[in-house]
C-alpha cells in the first residue's frame, strides 16, 4: 500500500515538473536544433552544438533574459518531439510552410532561403529547364525535394535520398548530374568540394526560416519576435550573419 | 524493342490509372489522393519480385548444381558464396554494391557504368544474388532428402549425372523443396522494401516519399496493407502450383500413413 | 585513393576502427535485448494461438499474418513514428503534458522484437504440439496436475523441438538490427555509413562491415552446433 501510494506521488511530481509552464522571463528555454546541417546547426569534434542557429538562439535568449538549453534531436522526429513537450522550441532551419502550420505555430523569419541546383563545374547547364532528361536529386522530405517533384517530377529523372550526405556521394560519383538543395548548406559543401559549382538562377520559394514553437504558446513566440527584431536593430543579428556568410541573409 | 519499351511504360501508367479510378470511391481521402503514386510503386516493385526470383532461381540451380557436383573446385566456391550471402545482412550488401562500387564511377566501372547507375539495376543485382544464396540452400535440402533408393535405381540404369539431374533428382528436390522455397519468395517480397535507400521508387519509397510530406502513419498502414495483398496472392499462386506438383499417389499414401511419406 | 587506406580503419582518433567496433556492439546488445523480449512475446502469442477463446486466437493470428506479410523495413518505421505518437496520445489522456523520451535504440528493440515474436510463436506453437500425446495422457494417468505436466513433460522437451527453430530466427534476427540504420541508431552499419561518407571511401567501410556481421554471423553459428547437440543429447535420430 505505501509503495503503492509513493509511486502515485512520484508520478504526480514528475508530472508537475515537466508540465508545461507558462513563458516568464528569467525561465529555462529548451530548444532543439538537429546537429547535422553545417553551418547552421553541427557538431564540434568535441561533440558541442555549434552553428548559426545555435549562435542565434543564444543570442535570442540573452535578449529575453532567459537561460537556455540547446539539445540535438533527429530531423524526422523533430516537429513529434515539440508536439509531445521535450523542449519548447526548434531552432534548426526550419521553412514555415502550410503543412507544418498544422502542428506547431511559427515566429517571425529570422533569416530566407533560397533552393539552388549544383553541378559539377563545366556541366553546361545553364537554366532549369537544361535540367530536363537529367538525373537530379534532393534529400527526401526537404522543402528541395518538394519542389523538384512538383516542377521536375516529369521532365527529369528526380532521385530521393535519406540524408543529404547520401546525396551527396551520388553527385560526386556521378550519379546524379546535379542536385537541389537549401542555398547554405550546399554553399558550406561547395567550399570544400571545387569541382562543383552553382548553376542556374537562384530558385525563390518564398521560403523563410522561423522558430517552431507549439501551437498557442503565443506568449514564448511574441517573445521571440521581439527578439529577433531587437537583435536585428541593435547589430548583434549581423554580427553573427558575417561570422558564417560574407552576404547578409536575412 | 524501344517501341515494346514505350508501350510498357503506357500500360503500366494505363493500369495504375484504372486501378485508382476504381479505387477512388471506396478508399479513404488519404489513399485515394496519392493512389497512382501508391499503384505506381506497387508495380515497381511487383516488376523487382518477379525479374529477381526468375533469374534469382536461375542462378540458384547453377549454384547449387556445382555444390553437389562433388568437385571441389566447383563445390567450394559455391559454398563460399551461399556463406557470405546468407551470413550477411541484404542492406548491407545492397549498400557496397551501390555506394561502394558506385564510389568508383564512371571512371572505375567503363562499360557497366550505365548498369550500375541506376539504383534500380543494382537493387535487382543485390536481390538476385541475395535469393540465388538461399534458393540453392533450400534446393540442396530437397536434392539430400531425396529418398536415396530413386538415385540408385536411376545410375543402376545407365543414366549420366546429367540425365539423373534433369530427370529424376532435381524436378523431386523442387517439389519436396517447395513450401521452403515459397517461404524464400515471400522473404524476397519483404527483402525488396530495401531498396527505396538507394533511390527506387518502389511501394517502400512511395509510401516513405507521401509520409515525409504530412507525417500521417496511416501512410504506413496503407502501404502494409498492399504489401499483404501481393503476399497473399503469391502464397495463393504458391498453393495452387504445390498442388498441381504433388503426386496423387505418394500424396495419398502420405495422408493415409505417414510413416511411407518421403522424408524431409 | 589515399596511399595508407588501411590506416582509415586503426584505432583512436584519425581511424575509424573503433568506431566500427562500438557499433558492433551495439548491434549485439540490440539483438540481445530484441531476443529477450521477442521470446517473451513469442510465448505469450502462442499460447494465445493455442487458447480456447476464439476471440484471442483471431487476435494473434491477424497480428502474425500481418507481421508475416509486411516488410520488417515497414514495421521498424511505423514502430519508430508510431512509438512517439502513441505515447504522446497516453501521457495526454492520462491529464499529463509529458516530456517522456522514446530513445531510438528502445524503439528498435520495439520494433525487432514485434518481428521476432511473431515468428518465435509459430516455432514455440509447433514445438509444444510436437511433444508425443501419449506421454501427455501418461503423465496425467500418473496423476500429475496440469501445471505439473507442462513443468516436467512439455517445457523440457519443447526446448528440443524449438531450438533448430529459434536459431533459425537469431540469426536473421541479427542481420535485421542492419535496419536500425535507417533510424540513425549508432549500430554497425550507421557507423560504416557515417564513416564512409566523411573519408569518401564506401568500399571499404561497407565491405568491413559486411566483415564484421560475418564474424557474428559465424560465431553464432558456432554457438549454434553446441546448442543442437546438446539438445538433441540422449534422443536416437
Amino acid at each position: 500500500m505505501l509503495r503503492k501510494l509513493l509511486t502515485a506521488a512520484a508520478i504526480v511530481a514528475i508530472a508537475a515538473f515537466s508540465a508545461g509552464g507558462a513563458f516568464a522571463e528569467g525561465m529555462t528555454i529548451r530548444i532543439a536544433t538537429e546537429g547535422a546541417y553545417p553551418p547552421f546547426n553541427g557538431k564540434d569534434a568535441a561533440g558541442n552544438l555549434v552553428g548559426f542557429d545555435v549562435d542565434i538562439a543564444n543570442a535570442l535568449c540573452a535578449e529575453m533574459k532567459d537561460q537556455c538549453t540547446i539539445v540535438a534531436q533527429d530531423w524526422d522526429g523533430i516537429i513529434p518531439g515539440l508536439v509531445a513537450n521535450k523542449y519548447d522550441a526548434i531552432i534548426a532551419s526550419m521553412s514555415i510552410t502550410d503543412e507544418r502550420k498544422q502542428s506547431v505555430d511559427f515566429t517571425d523569419p529570422y533569416y530566407s532561403n533560397y533552393l539552388r541546383v549544383m553541378a559539377k563545374t563545366g556541366s553546361g547547364i545553364t537554366s532549369i529547364d537544361d535540367l530536363a532528361g537529367k538525373s537530379v536529386g534532393a534529400e527526401r522530405s526537404t522543402v528541395a525535394s518538394q519542389w523538384a517533384e512538383d516542377n521536375l517530377g516529369r521532365s527529369s529523372d528526380v532521385k530521393l535520398y535519406d540524408t543529404q550526405t547520401a546525396a551527396y556521394s551520388d553527385l560526386t560519383s556521378g550519379r546524379l548530374d546535379a542536385m537541389i538543395s537549401d542555398i547554405y548548406p550546399a554553399y558550406d559543401w561547395l567550399q570544400s568540394n571545387p569541382g562543383y559549382e552553382f548553376v542556374a538562377d537562384k530558385i525563390d520559394i518564398n521560403d523563410k526560416i522561423a522558430i517552431a514553437v507549439r501551437k498557442g504558446d503565443d506568449k514564448l513566440r511574441e517573445a521571440f519576435n521581439a527578439a529577433i527584431k531587437a537583435i536585428r536593430d541593435d547589430g548583434t543579428y549581423a554580427k553573427i550573419n558575417a561570422k558564417y556568410f560574407p552576404f547578409d541573409i536575412f | 524493342m524501344f517501341e515494346i519499351a514505350k508501350s510498357y511504360l503506357k500500360l503500366k501508367i494505363a493500369m495504375s490509372d484504372g486501378v485508382c479510378a476504381g479505387l477512388d470511391p471506396i478508399t479513404p481521402h488519404l489513399f485515394a489522393s496519392q493512389c497512382t503514386r501508391f499503384i505506381d510503386g506497387f508495380i515497381v516493385t511487383l516488376e523487382l519480385l518477379v525479374f529477381s526470383s526468375l533469374i534469382g532461381f536461375a542462378v540458384a540451380v547453377l549454384i547449387v548444381m556445382a555444390r553437389v557436383s562433388g568437385r571441389p573446385l566447383l563445390s567450394i566456391p559455391a559454398q563460399a558464396y551461399t556463406y557470405v550471402f546468407r551470413g550477411t545482412p541484404l542492406l548491407v550488401q545492397l549498400w557496397i554494391l551501390y555506394y561502394g562500387l558506385g564510389s568508383l564511377g564512371e571512371a572505375g566501372l567503363g562499360p557497366l557504368w550505365p548498369f550500375f547507375k541506376e539504383g534500380w539495376w543494382v537493387g535487382l543485382l543485390t536481390l538476385v544474388l541475395n535469393t540465388s544464396a538461399y534458393v540453392a540452400e533450400i534446393l540442396r535440402g530437397g536434392i539430400e532428402n531425396l529418398p536415396r533408393g530413386q538415385v540408385e535405381a536411376a545410375e543402376a540404369c545407365g543414366m549420366g549425372w546429367w540425365l539423373r539431374m534433369r530427370r529424376i533428382i532435381f524436378p523431386q528436390a523442387l517439389r519436396i523443396a517447395w513450401p521452403a522455397y515459397g517461404n524464400e519468395i515471400i522473404l524476397l517480397l519483404k527483402g525488396s522494401a530495401l531498396v527505396s535507400t538507394v533511390t527506387v521508387l518502389d511501394l517502400m519509397g512511395q509510401t516513405r516519399t507521401i509520409f515525409a510530406r504530412s507525417y500521417n502513419l496511416s501512410i504506413f498502414l496503407y502501404g502494409a496493407i498492399l504489401y499483404l495483398v501481393m503476399a497473399g496472392a503469391i502464397t495463393l499462386i504458391l498453393r495452387f502450383v504445390e498442388h498441381r506438383m504433388a503426386i496423387p499417389r505418394v500424396a495419398r499414401k502420405a495422408a493415409a500413413d505417414p510413416a511411407t511419406a518421403p522424408t524431409r | 585513393m589515399p596511399q595508407n587506406v588501411w590506416s582509415l580503419l586503426a584505432f583512436g582518433d584519425t581511424g575509424w576502427g573503433d568506431e566500427l567496433l562500438a557499433g558492433a556492439s551495439i548491434t549485439v546488445q540490440l539483438a540481445i535485448v530484441s531476443l529477450a523480449c521477442g521470446l517473451i512475446l513469442g510465448l505469450i502469442l502462442a499460447f494465445g494461438r493455442l487458447s480456447h477463446w476464439r476471440a484471442l486466437r483471431w487476435l494473434t493470428d491477424v497480428y502474425i499474418i500481418f507481421i508475416r506479410g509486411t516488410p520488417e523495413f515497414l514495421v521498424l518505421l511505423l514502430v519508430f513514428f508510431g512509438l512517439d505518437q502513441v505515447v504522446h496520445m497516453a501521457a495526454t489522456g492520462l491529464g499529463f503534458q509529458s516530456g517522456f523520451e522514446i530513445p531510438k535504440f528502445a524503439a528498435a528493440v520495439a520494433g525487432l522484437s514485434l518481428i521476432f515474436g511473431a515468428y518465435a510463436s509459430e516455432v514455440f506453437r509447433g514445438a509444444y504440439l510436437a511433444v508425443p500425446p501419449g506421454q501427455i495422457e501418461a503423465a496425467m494417468a500418473c496423476g500429475m496436475s496440469s501445471s505439473q505436466v507442462f513443468r516436467r513433460i512439455r517445457l523440457p522437451q519443447m526446448w528440443r523441438f524449438a531450438i533448430p527453430g529459434l536459431t533459425n530466427l537469431w540469426m536473421v534476427l541479427l542481420k535485421d538490427t542492419s535496419l536500425a540504420a535507417v533510424i540513425a541508431l549508432d549500430e554497425l552499419l550507421r557507423q560504416a555509413k557515417v564513416a564512409s561518407e566523411a573519408t569518401r571511401e564506401p568500399l571499404l567501410f561497407y565491405v568491413s562491415a559486411g566483415v564484421l556481421y560475418l564474424v557474428l554471423t559465424g560465431i553464432s553459428d558456432i554457438v549454434r552446433h553446441r546448442l543442437e547437440r546438446s539438445a538433441q543429447r540422449g534422443f536416437a535420430r
